[in-house]
């Protein structure tokens, strides 16, 4: 068995890795890159705390490889930001106290953002109730979109308050 | 996890030709094959990958369905604007299960393929036929609340956990696999599956190396289409039950009839015994309640499981009433 040369674009930025393949992209992010921001939680695809955008799409970076993902665009939370600023969803977490002991909240910063260009591309969820129809951001349709987010300090109710904020066009 | 040799597959023909060796594997969205090979009950040496094989477009047909690829993600499925409309009860299906981060991996092929999620399948320090061949079944004397009721045998009682495959079994899906050797054929999804018997771990009928490559939806039957999945908990959960329903009404007699269950077999269980039953029957809850029992004439349950016999019956009759506005 022999490593594998992947290069992985990460917040915009290209690195080459020399990679056992059974890295997941998760472990490469935070053992190889030192990006910490994405954690492991569950490492099965349960929590969420390791939510990480590629391509535009959200997905668990504990369930996939590294190896997988050369000429991927991956965002991880350090990449949200824009010149120092924190991005609307950051800020809005902060604003709302969408948070207690912070372990879940990268993931669920991720999530949400995808969660809104979901919704913009017209995605239905299981809350929609005509799933031809194009669905209202309710706080139930939150909810259901954020299910795969896990908190265990239990700040869902902020959590809804924050995304529903930005999805509104809230302050920055 | 067991080291294997990673291979990106540059075509059809050569993806299927690397499977052949007998402990390789496809690799599509990975999210159940990576939790399995986490904890060493998968473990392939070569594993092969197709996640840039062209497989991923959902076409007409000209019979007047779709054809979806194999690579087709959960979500993008879903989200398909003719889906939607056309078959609105394979987007609810999807929508209920998993969550928007797995939807977003997991494929058309491997949701079809998914490995039961049988709690002494995964707990390595139990026994389970399926797992380890000839070793027992501990599900069967053992906490079984979520194991099948019907089609399964003394050797092994694990449910399947698609929702997907429950609507498309509904929707009469045909699934399209070439071979190492280039051969196509068209299986239709209730001939996929095997059943357990006293070989568990033999669960398809594909061959070494066979790769799904697309799946098609004939033109959608007449009736509303309605998928209810009873479970746990609100979201992302897999189904205690779960039932498909297409049902056309023509005054108060049901014209045409379609049910499928879900979380109650080895497969997506279609019924035609149910369905027989309501065809000409009255659009009432005494018709669907004899839908509902004939449909689990065959049911035996395990002890923790027995309330899926009821409330498989009970699921069914009211996703009928909802479907065809019997209040």
């Amino acid at each position: 068995m022999h490593n594998e040369n992947v290069a992985l674009t990460v917040n915009g930025r290209r690195h080459a890795l020399d990679l056992d393949p059974r890295v997941t992209l998760l472990d490469a992010l935070r053992e190889h890159l030192g990006l910490t921001g994405t954690k492991k939680g569950c490492d099965q695809g349960q929590c969420g705390a390791c939510t990480v955008i590629v391509n535009g799409q959200r997905i668990n970076s504990c369930l996939t490889l590294a190896v997988m993902h050369a000429d991927d665009e991956i965002t991880t939370i350090e990449g949200l930001e824009e010149d120092g600023d924190l991005h609307p969803m950051q800020a809005a977490f902060v604003r709302h106290d969408g948070l207690q002991c912070g372990y879940c909240t990268p993931g669920q910063i991720c999530s949400a953002v995808a969660l809104l260009a979901e919704h913009k591309a017209g995605w239905p969820s299981h809350a929609t109730a005509d799933v031809a129809s194009a669905p209202i951001l309710t706080d139930v349709e939150i909810a259901e979109r954020m299910s795969g987010n896990i908190c265990r300090c239990s700040a869902y109710a902020n959590i809804v308050s924050a995304i529903r904020d930005v999805a509104e066009g809230g302050r920055r | 996890m067991k080291s294997f040799r990673y291979e990106r597959a540059s075509s059809l023909a050569s993806a299927c030709a690397s499977a052949t060796e007998p402990t390789a594997k496809f690799i599509a969205g990975g999210t159940n094959l990576l939790d399995l090979m986490k904890l060493e009950i998968e473990a392939p040496t070569h594993l092969v990958d197709i996640g840039r094989l062209p497989l991923a477009e959902i076409e007409e047909t000209a019979e007047g369905g779709l054809r979806i690829g194999a690579r087709v993600t959960n979500s993008a499925l879903a989200a398909d604007m003719r889906v939607r409309r056309r078959y609105p009860l394979l987007s609810q299906a999807i929508l209920s299960g998993a969550s928007t981060q797995l939807r977003n991996k997991a494929t058309t092929g491997g949701n079809l393929l998914q490995r039961t999620r049988c709690p002494y399948f995964y707990d390595t320090t139990k026994p389970c036929n399926k797992r380890m061949p000839g070793s027992g079944c501990a599900a069967l004397q053992g906490l079984n609340r979520m194991n099948a009721v019907i089609g399964v045998s003394n050797d092994c009682i694990a449910a399947h956990g698609s929702d997907m495959a429950v609507a498309m079994a509904a929707l009469d899906a045909r699934v399209e696999t070439v071979a190492a050797d280039g051969a196509t054929r068209t299986i239709a999804i209730d001939a996929l599956y095997s059943p357990p018997g006293n070989t568990p771990h033999i669960e398809t009928v594909l061959a070494r190396g066979e790769l799904i490559k697309s799946v098609v939806l004939p033109p959608p039957p007449p009736g509303r289409q309605l998928y209810r999945k009873v479970r746990d908990r609100a979201s992302f959960a897999f189904a205690l039950v779960a039932v498909a329903v297409i049902v056309a009404r023509e005054d108060d007699r049901v014209r045409a009839a379609r049910v499928a269950f879900g979380g109650i077999s080895y497969k997506p269980w279609r019924s035609a015994e149910a369905e027989a039953a309501l065809i000409g029957a009255t659009v009432t809850r005494a018709s669907f309640d004899a839908a509902g029992r004939a449909g689990l004439r065959n049911a035996r349950g395990y002890g923790y499981n027995d309330f899926k016999i009821p409330l498989a019956r009970r699921t069914l009759r009211a996703t009928l009433a909802d479907a065809t506005g019997v209040i």
